[in-house]
């Protein structure tokens, strides 16, 4: 079992690089934008002042908590990261399971003296230390971003550790969605094109939920499940959302480790 | 002892028949072979015994125990090599092999050299880099490094020049010799017939016939195709001539006996050209159905 844990993990170096430099060097850099424009805080409040407040939340940005202080660009700018975060995991969750089929290597791997039970769970596995490395690297992006870039203000760390706290949720909401489908359907020809997909177009849905302040809709995306803004303000977990989110990750696992240890897997 | 025993299998696609009421036994130590045209339902018979897919209803064992149940237990004593080769490509050969023989418990490296030895493999190069032939050969010593206890191979000799198709024979007749089952899927009668002890025959999802390959030899339809003038004169309606089919210019008919009587009525004959073929498996198919 360690073997195939091992070699899917070798399968996924240049993907855990790739994505822990491009989310934590993109988080950084947003955040090094925060001191020029705090310094024009009064002008930039006045110009967003002019527009709706449902665009406004449409773009993510609150009244109580403005894009001019620390808190309130640190939640726009990780609102933006939770979108690549979505897309990585959405990514492994689509492809974990399908790969063999899509590059037709299952008759090697499965035709081996190990249940399919181990199979799921060594990849799983592998895929979830991969999320957890990228997951790290944004929590260090934004420690190191906020303390570097905060200038005068002062940070309460506690809320902020809640928002990161939430990466591994949202993460795991992604990767077993993925699983869950892509064991539902015959095959899945572009991994990609799902992820993106599943990422872009649940933020979509989030940013519709804000704009028409849709309670019904927010159920639809885990955008609105963990809100940074939201969890900045208030300092806690939305009950509900949270536990909706656990419920539907261990539905969706249950689901595809049924339905992959069912699956027929045919030749050509 | 039997190796294999298959009990009523049988696997539906929805309503489309993969194949039904598989019922045969293969004993161990036997080299047996299956064989039927494409699409006959020979791959999904194989897939089942590897749980790649799941019968319908009915059941295989494997050394006793049931193939499906015990499916991770059963794999390893089994080698297979399916007819479609495809590897990890970015992969080295070595790799690859290391990687194939960690799900085994014993240390598999001698073997790997051993065997790469003979089939000529060069073990430092990427799978993407390799032709169909050299995958092929990567997919025999995949099959075959761990010395299973039961060989299944799928097609394999498709994409092997003539040369390693006999190299790979021969590696085939000594795991057998050492003690080695195997289950040889093919469509091309003459390999079966080189290599098997038994075979069975499949026809659209059902077993049709099991022989033995001497009693197949025995059997062994020649099909003449003869080209001259003035051929429709009856003399080829002697004993163990079928489907004569007399013209005046050709005559085709399929033989089974002693091969010297149509030489005897040939060299009478002025001809233009002769063909002496074995006959497709269809047609063979055709006289076990008439």
């Amino acid at each position: 079992m360690m073997n195939i844990y091992l070699f899917e993990l070798g399968m996924l170096k240049r993907s855990i690089l790739i994505w822990s430099l491009a989310v934590s060097l993109s988080l950084f850099l947003y955040m090094a934008f925060f001191p020029a424009m705090s310094a024009n805080a009064g002008a930039m409040d006045a110009l967003l002042a002019n527009y709706p407040e449902e665009f406004l939340a449409f773009l993510g940005m609150r009244p109580d908590l403005p894009m001019s202080s620390l808190l309130g660009y640190f939640a726009l700018t990780f609102g933006m990261m939770q979108i690549p975060l979505a897309i990585q995991a959405a990514n492994y969750g689509f492809h974990m399971l399908s790969v063999e089929e899509r590059e037709m290597t299952a008759d090697f791997l499965l035709s081996k003296p190990i249940s399919r039970k181990k199979i799921i769970i060594s990849k799983f596995l592998a895929s979830l230390t991969s999320l957890t490395i990228v997951n790290a690297a944004t929590w260090i992006a934004s420690i190191v971003a906020l303390l570097m870039f905060k200038g005068d203000s002062v940070i309460e760390f506690g809320n902020v550790i809640l928002v990161l706290s939430t990466i591994v949720l949202f993460q795991l909401f992604f990767v077993s969605v993925g699983m869950l489908i892509s064991v539902s359907i015959r095959k899945i020809a572009s991994v990609i094109s799902f992820s993106m997909v599943m990422g872009f177009g649940l933020y979509i849905v989030y940013g519709f939920k804000s704009l028409f302040s849709n309670k019904i809709l927010a159920y639809f995306t885990p955008y609105a499940y963990f809100e940074p803004a939201e969890i900045l303000i208030t300092g806690k977990l939305d009950l509900v959302f949270t536990l909706l989110a656990v419920i539907i990750i261990i539905g969706s696992l249950s689901f595809s480790y049924l339905l992959y240890n069912k699956r027929n897997i045919h030749s050509l | 002892m039997n190796a294999i025993e298959f009990n009523h299998l049988t696997k539906f696609y929805g309503k489309v028949k993969g194949c039904e009421d598989i019922n045969f036994n293969v004993k161990e130590g036997e080299i047996f072979g299956f064989i039927g045209p494409n699409g006959a339902g020979k791959s999904t018979t194989i897939r089942t015994m590897l749980s790649l897919i799941y019968p319908t209803s009915g059941s295989v064992n494997i050394f006793g125990q049931d193939a499906i149940k015990y499916g991770s237990v059963a794999r390893k004593d089994i080698g297979y090599l399916p007819s479609e080769i495809f590897y990890y490509d970015k992969m080295k050969v070595i790799d690859l092999l290391n990687y194939s023989a960690s799900f085994y418990d014993h240390d598999c490296s001698a073997r790997i050299k051993e065997l790469s030895e003979i089939m000529e493999l060069d073990l430092n190069r990427k799978i993407q880099d390799l032709s169909y032939g050299n995958k092929k050969k990567v997919g025999i010593v995949q099959g075959l490094l761990h010395s299973p206890k039961l060989l299944i191979l799928d097609e394999p000799t498709s994409g092997l020049d003539p040369l390693m198709q006999q190299k790979f024979f021969n590696l085939i007749a000594e795991e057998n010799k050492k003690g080695a089952t195997v289950l040889f899927s093919s469509h091309i009668l003459s390999e079966v017939q080189q290599l098997c002890h038994r075979v069975a025959i499949i026809k659209d999802g059902n077993i049709v016939s099991i022989q033995d390959v001497k009693a197949l030899k025995h059997d062994n339809y020649k099909k003449f195709t003869i080209r001259g003038v003035n051929l429709d004169h009856g003399k080829f309606e002697i004993e163990g001539v079928s489907e004569l089919k007399e013209r005046e210019d050709k005559v085709t008919f399929f033989f089974k006996g002693d091969v010297n009587q149509i030489v005897k009525i040939i060299a009478k004959l002025e001809l233009t050209d002769i063909i002496i073929e074995e006959p497709t498996l269809e047609e063979i198919f055709m006289h076990y159905y008439e």
